[in-house]
């Protein structure tokens, strides 16, 4: 069989394109494959476009922004493209706002559902949020059981960038808390789904099947973080 | 003393009066920044259990985790760190709005820009930016149970908030129940915005003259609950 793991996290992202999607999860600045992302900055791959909650931070530390300030991205997808707080003025709401680069904006729980139906294979789906706003204008409506619904499509990727907490050689991976968000449809939705394991990677076996979230099948390339790699 | 210069409530007391509403066993979704002060008042009341959900799939999470005591996995919607309580489940996003868009949250409370008569409220775009910060307001205001605002009742220049129709876009339509601000508590019932409660000090009349929407006043109109003291 393939062997999915990876000795570094460049080598782990290396055919990543220009013009490609990917995928980058986290919420509240956890769960996020900051080494993945620090990777394809280096690559310096560009007319990307990504599928993220937000579109980077003012943390310290690398996020999606990282990728956007270098002008890699063309075009987020995502449920925040203005500041929650008039402080937080991201490279990304610079950019944006001077014209440098597109964004789509999304309700949260339509673009969760929107990465789990590629995930899942379904064609598209009805959603009760945003019915009545903006953002449903131009979409299909739809009355079902008295209710009105907006029809709303898949979001699949070429690469989903990945962090788990622990996995096995198979690809099999488990998450801490929070940390979970995103990452079990992303990992299930991108074509190609790299991985960065914070605690090991351990043999087939040493994970019960029953506590696996994520099945090895999905899952294309592991890179476990050194020591002196982002941990946190 | 000029009405623009009584002392009004405080965003604390605001907040202790929605959570006073909170029924023993209720899902309850608080929104980033004001909202979060509800979890507050819940030392008020100790024998009520509440059941808090956030967006990235925490059900049953607890108070803010002390000094030294953080684990850094796990955050709430603010992505402040919080404490597990027993009992507490997680799930993936996509399981999180699952819950939300089924109704299972019992109440969500979210700050707003405008409140409008009809049950309308906007809170996610301002035209002077481009975009908006979305989140799962939109999930959540379609889909939970009830939906309570907490918003000062003027805007810093003293513009009125709470309208006949809102002027920003919306977050969605008709959901609104119980709007908290900082002179008193609305109902929004079929004759729009109900006066139930007063801040100490504010006659109907006062609040009526910081309101653009046509108030009507509850029979029992009474000063605002505060929590004891």
């Amino acid at each position: 069989m393939k062997n999915k793991v990876y000795p570094d996290f460049d080598s782990a992202v290396a055919d990543l394109q220009d013009g490609m999607t990917f995928m980058s999860p986290g919420f509240g600045n956890v769960g996020l494959a900051r080494n993945l992302l620090a990777a394809v900055h280096r690559l310096g791959v560009k007319n990307l476009t990504g599928i993220s909650n937000n579109a980077g931070s003012l943390d310290e530390r690398v996020d999606v922004g990282a990728l956007i300030e270098a002008g890699q991205v063309k075009k987020m997808i995502c449920a925040f493209t203005a500041p929650t707080h008039p402080s937080q003025i991201t490279p990304f709401v610079q950019m944006y706002n001077d014209g440098l680069l597109d964004a789509e904006l999304v309700p949260q729980g339509t673009l969760a559902e929107r990465i789990r139906a590629a995930a899942a294979g379904i064609g598209a789906f009805y959603t009760p949020a945003s019915v009545g706003t903006e953002l449903a204008e131009g979409k299909e409506h739809r009355e079902i059981n008295g209710r009105t619904y907006v029809l709303e499509y898949p979001l699949p990727a070429d690469f989903a960038l990945i962090r788990a907490y622990r996995a096995d050689t198979f690809g099999n991976l488990q998450f801490r808390l929070t940390q979970r968000n995103f990452n079990p449809i992303m990992a299930m939705a991108a074509d190609i789904t790299v991985v960065e394991v914070e605690d090991s990677i351990v043999e087939p076996g040493e994970i019960d099947p029953d506590c696996v979230h994520v099945p090895g099948v999905y899952v294309d390339r592991l890179v476990q973080i050194p020591e002196a790699g982002i941990r946190n | 003393m000029t009405t623009a210069d009584k002392p009004r409530l405080s965003r604390q007391a605001m907040c202790d009066r929605l959570a006073m509403e909170f029924q023993d066993g209720w899902i309850v979704n608080l929104g980033v920044g004001m909202p979060t002060l509800c979890s507050n008042y819940l030392e008020c009341e100790p024998d009520k259990e509440i059941i808090f959900h956030s967006e990235n799939g925490v059900i049953g999470y607890g108070p803010l985790a002390p000094a030294g005591e953080e684990d850094r996995h796990l955050v709430n919607a603010g992505g402040q760190n919080v404490i597990a309580l027993p009992g507490m489940a997680i799930v993936h996003h996509a399981d999180s709005f699952g819950l939300i868009r089924k109704g299972m949250v019992d109440v969500t409370v979210m700050g707003a820009y405008e409140v409008s008569e009809n049950g309308d409220f906007a809170n996610w775009r301002i035209p002077v930016r481009k975009g908006g910060g979305i989140g799962g307001a939109m999930d959540l205001a379609a889909c939970a149970q009830r939906v309570f605002i907490a918003m000062e009742h003027n805007q810093r220049n003293g513009a009125p908030r709470v309208l006949k129709s809102c002027r920003l876009p919306i977050t969605a339509p008709g959901v609104v129940k119980l709007l908290a601000t900082d002179l008193g508590l609305f109902e929004i019932t079929e004759a729009g915005f109900v006066l139930r409660e007063h801040a100490p000090g504010w006659s109907h009349q006062d609040i009526q003259a910081q309101t653009e929407a046509e108030l009507t006043i509850a029979d029992d109109l009474r000063e605002m609950r505060v929590r004891p003291a």
